[in-house]
């Protein structure tokens, strides 16, 4: 750790350092954009991954907080603090062009604390309209809604968005752009759309039935959750995290009680980890089996769809006896999980576990060997290794670029250390590839527990844990292996009861964030394709 | 074989009794339209249960049976619900082709429906041209299609009309030609001519490999043209909602949903005619014995049986295979069915001028 703490100290002398549970680096805004040009490029650090960007108001001044990764050096971790003391109108440099995965989430850094970012293509707030008053997620935002009232006319200038270029001289200025050309014919895909999964409204540009460009507009179900989190005690917040990606809401909810359980110093008891491991598990064959039937579906093959769903049911009957609920289980709790196992638990997990390779057979008869569906598939939707790194495309969707990026290797948690199991690499880049990440995923969660479901040891479901949970000052980052890729939390305390900050870096936001450059220049019917085979969930990007 | 001409004769000389000419024509004209329009709903409503109950067996469900026993009222259900729905007229559209687009489709298959050999002798229109007069029909409902597309101002109908324009004239082209190949066979195109053709053997038969492989040319063109998956792109609804028809309230859309399902008897009518012998029952050359049994079994009864199972066909592959894409859809015709079904065609012309047929 120091010796990266003495290179940065190299590179830009006036880094300050705070120690804790990853190196956090102050930096001054002037110095930050060239210090996350060495950070990435410099041979020997390569911080290739930005694995999060996080406004933050910390009252007397804004900021964001960056989660570096570097895959080449063990996939060691750093974090980096730039903040700005000018409310009214602060800026930051962009990293946009470094790290591509930057784009929308700076956007949705100014769309919630206003902080302008110098040199941005695109600076459109990304959830809200743009005609909102105020950052929502700045401790002084006036949440009267006599600012913002219902909207009953369609929002104006959709098409307009600006940049503040800064000049030679040090100068910013602003910059008017528009998204589409003037002549562009573009279709309206969303947000009523049988195929986005969910509230997601994409602008396609088309020429003929060839795309030219999509642009993405997001925000029709934004709750608000993190704001929300603020006011709300760690045990409340708990629940939001199963509303999220509701097809990894087993592990979205292990990641934010493992976050809370590493700040309180909790050690959760092994039965609790075992179990909580299994549903992940559950959840991860869920989720891709859901995935299956709406890739085949989307592609107009309806039967498949329905073999699909069949074997989820069974998965979901597992649910509904343990956790007493098929969708929102709400069953992790801080310290364990909330209720022991069904008695016909093992049963009905061996049960799944025996039929599922027969099934996925079926699977591959009926849909993934057909002929018309491997050319729907294969090659459609490129997206190279590079990319998949630089848009930090974590999941089943970044292994299909050939990507090692499981959480579940790389940084173990739980008792994912101790399993057999193997990562799923496969090297076609395009929505075939994703597709198949996903059912050879499935063979492999069957292995996980396969190995679990006989050893679930005896003992407590749940570590005591005090009435009111106050976690001490600092912060915290954990990230788990979610359905559809890394799923991260980011807490940061000020010693009370709730959380000063909570941040969720949810995967699928990163997954609609290549919807552009995966579409060009394929045909309409493509990117239904393509965004069945990244598969993102909506309430996941609409936090 | 019983021959329903008798029954028609009769009718017509008992009218002729009482009647002058003109006015036996006009009774006997209503009649008939009464009947085909009546046939033609009650084909349709039984055909969306058929698709509803097949495609549900091939999910693993039951399909509808709340409403009667099994459900074979839910369609009467279903049809009450889209005549009282309201017609939802919109801004800036075209109106008079907005209304009378539904209309040009659903004529154009009516038009067919009544050119069809139901059984020996009941027939409505028998051209010494048939099928080329039904082939002329079925191009003049894309017409209806383009014109819904366009009138909708709309830009996912406007996309669905143009896939339903390339796909319709291009695989026309393969259906027409597979036609032909029989026309060539049996050398003549009036259909009752054509089933009486067939009377020692079906042409799936007596023309065996130019015949099959045409008979599989048409089942690929047809499904295409009736816009069946897997080749629904006009309508493809994960992709543009609902194609062309995405604008369309009430009983316009019922119209366009009568057309597909009936459009579907109609491909599998002609199927049945030109391949499988229309109304002829079953008859193998020699055996007496078997050919009087079935001739026993009333030809209307063969032909809807016929005409049903290839429907169940062509049901069951929309049901299993994944949509293709449009350009897919186009290359394949284009370079693939085309100069099958032309080299085909001069392989049944050698056939047929060397006498290499049963």
């Amino acid at each position: 750790m120091s010796d990266i703490q003495e290179r940065i100290s190299q590179l830009c002398p006036s880094a300050t350092f705070e120690e804790g549970e990853t190196l956090m680096v102050n930096v001054e805004e002037k110095d930050w954009y060239g210090l996350a040009k060495a950070l990435k490029e410099t041979k020997g650090l390569e911080f290739d991954v930005l694995s999060a960007v996080i406004g933050m108001d910390w009252k007397e001044s804004l900021g964001v907080i960056y989660y570096l990764t570097s895959t080449s050096r063990g996939w060691e971790m750093i974090a980096v603090k730039v903040q700005v003391t000018d409310r009214v109108n602060p800026m930051i440099h962009s990293v946009s062009d470094l790290w591509k995965v930057a784009n929308f989430q700076e956007r949705e850094v100014y769309d919630f604390y206003g902080i302008k970012f110098i040199n941005h293509p695109d600076m459109r707030r990304f959830f809200l309209r743009n005609d909102w008053k105020g950052y929502p997620l700045r401790k002084d935002y006036d949440a009267d809604p006599k600012l913002n009232p219902i909207p009953t006319e369609d929002e104006k200038n959709e098409d307009d968005t600006v940049s503040y270029v800064e000049g030679k001289d040090g100068k910013i200025k602003a910059v008017p752009g528009k998204v589409f050309e003037e002549n562009d014919y573009v279709v309206n895909i969303g947000p009523q759309h049988p195929s986005t999964h969910g509230v997601m409204r994409f602008r396609a540009a088309v020429d003929g039935e060839t795309v030219k460009k999509v642009d993405v507009v997001s925000g029709y179900i934004h709750r608000g959750i993190e704001k929300l989190c603020e006011g709300l005690t760690y045990p409340q917040a708990l629940h939001f995290t199963d509303r999220m990606d509701y097809m990894s809401a087993h592990q979205n909810r292990h990641c934010l009680c493992m976050c809370i359980e590493k700040a309180m110093g909790l050690e959760v008891p092994r039965r609790a980890q075992v179990i909580r491991v299994m549903m992940d598990e559950l959840m991860r064959i869920s989720s891709h089996l859901l995935s299956f039937g709406c890739t085949a579906m989307d592609l107009g093959a309806t039967t498949a769809f329905f073999y699909g769903f069949r074997e989820r049911e069974m998965v979901l009957d597992i649910f509904e006896k343990t956790c007493g609920a098929r969708m929102s289980m709400n069953y992790n709790v801080i310290g364990g999980v909330i209720a022991d196992i069904h008695p016909d638990f093992v049963k009905d997990v061996k049960e799944l576990i025996r039929i599922m390779p027969e099934r996925l057979k079926e699977y591959h008869k009926v849909f993934s060997g057909n002929i018309i569906a491997m050319n729907r598939l294969k090659k459609v939707g490129h997206l190279s290794k590079e990319d998949a790194i630089n848009y930090d495309i974590t999941g089943p969707s970044g292994r299909g670029s050939n990507w090692s990026c499981d959480c579940r290797k790389v940084h173990p948690y739980s008792i994912y250390s101790e399993l057999d199991f193997e990562e799923v690499l496969l090297d076609g880049c395009d929505s075939y590839s994703r597709y198949m990440v996903r059912m050879k995923e499935i063979e492999q969660s069957c292995k996980i527990l396969e190995q679990l479901v006989d050893r679930i040891p005896e003992g407590d479901i749940r570590a005591q844990v005090p009435k009111v949970i106050k976690l001490p000052k600092g912060r915290w980052y954990q990230q788990v292996e979610a359905s559809r890729g890394t799923f991260g939390v980011y807490i940061e305390s000020t010693g009370e009861k709730n959380p000063y900050r909570l941040h969720f870096q949810s995967p699928c936001f990163n997954l609609v964030g290549v919807m552009n450059l995966t579409c060009s220049g394929y045909m309409i019917a493509d990117l239904i394709t393509i965004g069945a085979a990244l598969d993102f969930v909506i309430p996941d990007i609409d936090r | 074989m019983f021959n329903f001409g008798i029954w028609t004769s009769e009718f017509n000389n008992f009218l002729m009794g009482f009647l002058p000419d003109w006015l036996t024509v006009v009774v006997e004209c209503v009649i008939i339209a009464l009947l085909v329009l009546l046939t033609y709903t009650v084909l349709a409503l039984f055909y969306i249960l058929y698709e509803r109950k097949l495609c549900a067996w091939f999910q693993c469900r039951l399909g509808p049976m709340r409403v009667g026993k099994w459900g074979v009222l839910q369609v009467f259900a279903d049809m009450f619900k889209i005549l009282i729905k309201e017609l939802i007229s919109l801004k800036d559209t075209d109106r008079f082709l907005f209304k009378l687009a539904p209309y040009i489709v659903i004529t154009s298959s009516v038009v067919m429906l009544a050119c069809l050999p139901w059984g020996n002798g009941l027939q409505i229109i028998d051209y010494n041209i048939g099928i080329f007069f039904i082939l002329a029909v079925s191009s003049v409902g894309v017409l209806g299609i383009l014109l819904a597309g366009w009138a909708s101002n709309n830009k996912y109908t406007l996309i669905g009309a143009m896939r339903s324009g390339a796909q319709m004239i291009s695989y026309e082209v393969s259906l027409g030609l597979a036609l032909i190949t029989i026309v060539v066979f049996a050398g003549t195109m009036n259909i009752n001519e054509l089933v009486w053709e067939q009377e020692s053997a079906w042409f799936i038969f007596r023309g065996h490999i130019p015949a099959i492989i045409a008979f599989l040319i048409y089942i690929v063109a047809a499904t295409a043209e009736t816009n069946r998956g897997p080749f629904d792109l006009p309508e493809a609804e994960h992709e543009l909602t609902a194609g062309y028809h995405t604008e369309y309230s009430g009983i316009h859309f019922g119209f366009f949903y009568l057309a597909e399902y009936l459009n579907l008897f109609i491909v599998s009518g002609i199927a049945t005619l030109m391949f499988l012998g229309g109304w002829m029952p079953l008859h193998i050359p020699g055996w007496d014995g078997f050919n009087n049994v079935m001739n026993w079994i009333p030809s209307i009864v063969w032909f809807i049986g016929k005409s049903f199972f290839i429907s169940y066909v062509i049901i069951w592959f929309k049901w299993t295979f994944p949509r293709v894409r449009i350009d897919q859809m186009l290359s394949f015709e284009w370079k693939y069915l085309m100069p099958l079904s032309l080299a085909n065609l001069v392989l049944m012309a050698v056939c047929v001028a060397l006498g290499w047929h049963f």
